[in-house]
């Protein structure tokens, strides 16, 4: 990714330990406008920890995260950060007992959306969710719910989007659309994106840039297409049993 | 029917207790605190009938002293229960990665406590006064004070019971429906302060809602408005609500540090 361009998203030998576990190892990486990187790696290489800290949930042992030049450790500044990112995750939820409408309501006011009607309605239709818009989130499906997250996501029109596995449970029609939206957005919208997914194809198909985690270290950073020959790989998939099974390249 | 499909469902039960000392001391609690609150109504009663005195306002006492400790109640759930629909709706990590700061959740949780009060507390008086021809507005604005109070030391409990939901995870959320019923018995809901034995007279001193309610009893035997017990209850309650923030931020940054805060949300 150029490098001429400032990253939005920068970050400096991130570690984090819970007590005498190290989940992140001196990570470094940056994130530039219109870039999508993916984070691989099996469960436990960190992604979700590394994720958690650049959203401010968890606080880093040592290293610096700097979004949009700002310290999302100081609350002022992870104020002005979050109202600047958002997030996406299969394995969260949104209130139940609230029809999707409402609940994206509440998120548009979280994040002081003007217009917020309009917005949703362009939302709701953007994911084809206008049949349950009036229907209590807990009726959903799991496919809906998902879209109902990633719609939440780019309430605020995000300039950088934070993607924990967004699409792993949407049927492979939804799903793909789902990834030529996101590469449509970061192209016309030179929005960052960080994503991470178990679905190798789908990693392969949608990064620009991959960075392999494994034991909270990175252990390699390129291309797909870097990696697969990096590794002496097939495919993405091949590097990725690879680097699990403890293959270096 | 088979006894082993029986005992596996009867073993399924038995091990959240071993696991969870939350539950263990529940079976416990509810029996206690119903024990202690009758057991001094009771000898409330007696000592009444003793003493040969005139038969006093019951339903006063008792109508009143129940709506009133409900404010409590309500306030105290309107922010328990509130932080806890989140957790359950696994919607927490969404609202903690929005702009959204803590002390801004924590005022519309109380703004939440605040609007369960006011709906409790009208539709109980209006009950009140339909069924049991009980006014409690009788009582006159003096109990607007005494009100006021209640949901400061309700919002205190709430506070505190959520610090404590947060640093020990849903296992802790029983609290959210018993800390506020620890205080009863003390508070001498139904009861003067005098009933209680020696030592918990001398820890109702420090509870709030222990003068609040012999302040409603002054009122309703036609007493005078206490200012002096009215000054008591707001003073603690003020410092119970800053010990209370004070704890909750602590427990905040804490599981925040921990990487407690995510897991929480999902």
């Amino acid at each position: 990714m150029s490098s001429a361009q400032a990253p939005l998203l920068k970050v400096i030998n991130l570690t984090k330990s819970f007590n005498s576990f190290q989940a992140v190892k001196g990570v470094s990486f940056d994130l530039y406008p219109g870039e999508i990187l993916g984070l691989l790696g099996p469960n436990g290489a960190g992604k979700t920890t590394i994720i958690h800290m650049l959203l401010g949930l968890t606080s880093p042992t040592s290293g610096e995260i700097r979004i949009f030049g700002l310290n999302p450790e100081k609350a002022r500044q992870r104020e002005k950060i979050l109202s600047r990112m958002n997030f996406s995750s299969t394995y969260v939820a949104m209130p139940y007992s609230l029809t999707l409408r409402e609940s994206l309501m509440v998120f548009a006011r979280l994040y002081g959306v003007k217009k917020a009607r309009a917005r949703i309605d362009q939302l709701i239709e953007q994911f084809e969710l206008k049949e349950v818009a009036d229907r209590p989130v807990r009726t959903l499906s799991s496919g809906q719910m998902t879209r109902l997250n990633l719609a939440k996501a780019f309430i605020n029109d995000p300039d950088i989007l934070l993607l924990d596995e967004p699409t792993a449970s949407l049927d492979p029609d939804i799903a793909d659309r789902t990834r030529r939206y996101l590469m449509e957005v970061k192209r016309n919208r030179k929005m960052a994106i960080l994503y991470t997914s178990h679905n190798m194809q789908e990693m392969e198909e949608i990064s620009d840039r991959l960075l392999f985690l494994h034991h909270g270290e990175i252990i390699a950073c390129g291309s797909p297409e870097e990696l697969v020959a990096r590794f002496r790989g097939e495919d993405l998939e091949d590097v990725f049993l690879k680097v699990a099974r403890e293959v270096r390249p | 029917m088979k006894f082993h499909r029986i005992s596996a469902m009867f073993l399924r039960h038995i091990y959240l207790y071993r696991h969870s000392l939350t539950r263990l001391v529940e079976i416990f609690y509810w029996p206690l605190l119903d024990l202690l609150v009758w057991g001094f109504v009771s000898l409330y009663l007696a000592r009444l009938s003793a003493e040969g005195k005139q038969t006093p306002n019951f339903l006063g006492i008792f109508l009143g002293a129940l709506i009133l400790w409900d404010i409590l109640f309500r306030a105290q759930q309107g922010i328990s229960v509130s932080f806890l629909e989140e957790v359950w709706a696994r919607n927490f990590l969404n609202l903690f990665v929005s702009p959204l700061t803590i002390g801004e959740y924590l005022v519309s949780l109380m703004l939440v406590a605040v609007f369960k009060v006011v709906v409790v507390f009208l539709i109980s008086a209006l009950l009140a006064w339909v069924l049991y021809s009980f006014n409690l507005f009788v009582i006159g604005i003096s109990l607007l004070p005494f009100i006021l109070c209640l949901v400061l030391m309700g919002w205190a409990i709430g506070i505190l019971t959520t610090g404590l939901i947060l640093r020990f995870g849903q296992q802790a959320e029983v609290l959210a429906w018993g800390v506020a019923f620890l205080f009863q018995p003390i508070s001498a809901v139904f009861y003067p302060v005098s009933v209680l034995p020696g030592f918990l007279q001398k820890l109702a001193l420090f509870i709030p809602a222990s003068y609040v309610f012999e302040g409603m009893r002054a009122i309703i035997f036609g007493r005078h408005f206490s200012l002096n017990l009215l000054l008591r209850a707001f003073s603690l309650d003020i410092i119970y609500l800053g010990l209370a923030l004070f704890f909750f931020f602590r427990m905040f940054r804490q599981v925040r540090a921990r990487g407690l805060l995510a897991k929480m949300g999902e």
